[in-house]
């Protein structure tokens, strides 16, 4: 019997949660729409998360290109010599559809969900979040709202310069390693490359942007206890955020490109 | 005449733990009300449920005659309005420096330009002997007795009718804290605000509060003026005023 008491007792607690967290995401999205705006900090969290990501994000896309353009050139080689083309093709629709959105993405978990957990906890034990509302500032809207507009607007941003960069990164080992002609590359890389390919990817951004910003002010919100509880709460904002980005990167997936 | 505050029978619970058990004030305009009592005793819980950070699980509380355990969250601004508070820990916004927490609701709530706001954060700040130098820095760079002139400023800059003070004296050394319990005289009795303090510092009760109530066991176990708190015959209160370990309250070493 305790076992089983165990079991519903994670359950139950699960589903509470659950249940907070939408509860949770229904009031932020419903401030979203609803004046007054505190533009003032929307411009903040954009230049926080967007400006201020490029470094990291940046760094992760061309690594991953260069990476990219080597590994495929390798395994390339096992069927036939001339995979020029194959490879040029693999680095772009690779990097635009998936490892831009879905690096970008975790990096910017890393970064931005984390710091939001951590500044939110804090505010929430040390009762500036209390002060808020005793000032007549509802910390949704002062708090929440503008890391949600300002991850669901640049998220996108910055996976558009990961895919520039990323590209950039695989056709420097082309050219520069592989021996490969640079306007050939250019010209593979563009006649194969789809708009679609990018706008799918944008739309991830913009969704994992969403998630990012909510799990690190959810948790940061409930956070409880002290150095302690702020944290688990940025432990738990990482994880879960990381989590859910490589889950809806599948849904998404499968609703754009799944037949 | 109507009470600024009138609290009837006000409840909460957390799980079992009743912390507010049937709490019934009246506290007139222009008066300072003082609630003493232990660590744990529900004194923050009261505050907050007033400010509405908590809300009550049963009885009303009116602000000028108005129930405000009833009315819908678009209008709690209207009421939260008149109300100032000090934290205890200060409280102050870390990302913010000084004066932009001084004029932080004449900025968001009253719509104030910001140089106006400014140069009203000052003034304010002045009023609790912090000079415009203090003004620029950082809230993480103030001591923490210039934490609380701080949050004291940012409690009376928008004119409040009504100021919470919540420990004002917890964690000073015993000038500073009579340094505060001055400007909080001085604060009250100038813009003529009603004050509800809670602490367990006797000194600065007797100091800065007209009336005194003592909370225990979610109950109000006795009010009276701040003179008679001495002289009150009820050996709840005596005890807690002379500090001494023994007495009828025990301390419950596990919660």
């Amino acid at each position: 019997m305790n076992f089983l008491s165990l079991i519903g007792g994670v359950v139950l607690r699960f589903l509470g949660n659950l249940g907070r967290l939408t509860i949770f995401a229904g009031t932020a999205v419903s401030h979203c729409v609803r004046p007054p705006f505190h533009v003032r900090r929307i411009g903040q969290q954009m230049v926080d998360i967007g400006y201020f990501s490029l470094p990291v994000v940046g760094l992760t896309a061309i690594f991953s290109g260069m990476v990219l353009a080597l590994q495929s050139y390798t395994g390339f080689a096992r069927f036939s010599a001339g995979s020029e083309t194959a490879v040029a093709n693999v680095v772009v629709v690779s990097l635009t559809r998936e490892l831009g959105p879905v690096l970008a993405g975790l990096m910017v978990a890393g970064r931005i969900g984390a710091s939001m957990a951590a500044e939110i906890g804090t505010m929430r034990v040390t009762e500036q979040i209390d002060a808020l509302t005793t000032l007549s500032t509802n910390p949704f809207k002062y708090l929440v709202v503008p890391r949600l507009i300002a991850g669901v607007l640049m998220l996108p941003v910055l996976v558009l310069i990961a895919d520039i960069i990323g590209v950039f990164g695989g056709f420097l080992v082309s050219v520069y390693k592989l021996g490969f002609n640079p306007a050939s590359y250019i010209n593979n890389s563009y006649d194969f490359m789809q708009a679609f390919d990018v706008i799918s990817g944008l739309i991830k951004a913009s969704a994992f942007g969403f998630v990012i910003a909510l799990m690190g002010c959810y948790n940061g919100y409930y956070s409880k206890g002290g150095a302690q509880g702020v944290g688990a709460a940025t432990t738990n904002a990482v994880v879960s955020s990381s989590i859910l980005i490589l889950t809806l990167n599948y849904i998404i997936t499968e609703l754009f490109f799944g037949t | 005449m109507t009470p600024k505050i009138a609290l009837r029978d006000v409840r909460k619970s957390f799980g079992p733990k009743k912390v507010l058990d049937g709490v019934t004030l009246d506290i007139a305009p222009k008066e300072s009300v003082v609630v003493i009592g232990g660590s744990g005793t529900g004194k923050s819980v009261l505050i907050k449920s007033i400010i509405g950070i908590l809300l009550a699980d049963s009885g009303t509380i009116e602000v000028d005659g108005q129930d405000v355990t009833q009315i819908p969250a678009s209008n709690r601004d209207a009421v939260n309005r008149k109300f100032g508070m000090l934290f205890q820990g200060g409280a102050l916004f870390d990302s913010l420096p000084v004066w932009e927490n001084v004029a932080f609701g004449l900025i968001q709530r009253d719509h104030l330009s910001r140089a106006d706001a400014k140069e009203r954060a000052i003034a304010t700040l002045a009023k609790v002997g912090l000079n415009a130098d203090v003004a620029m820095l950082s809230p993480s760079e103030l001591s923490g007795g210039m934490q609380k002139r701080v949050g004291l400023a940012r409690a009376i800059a928008g004119e409040p009718e009504i100021v919470f003070f919540d420990e004002p004296t917890t964690g000073l050394d015993p000038i500073m804290a009579d340094v505060i319990n001055e400007l909080i005289i001085a604060c009250v009795k100038q813009q003529g605000i009603t004050a509800l303090s809670i602490t367990h510092d006797m000194h600065s009760a007797r100091k800065i509060g007209d009336r005194i109530c003592m909370l225990y066991q979610g109950k109000l176990i006795w009010t009276g003026p701040a003179a008679d708190v001495d002289k009150s015959g009820n050996p709840f209160v005596e005890q807690f005023v002379h500090g001494a370990a023994e007495g009828p309250i025990k301390m419950q070493v596990r919660g």
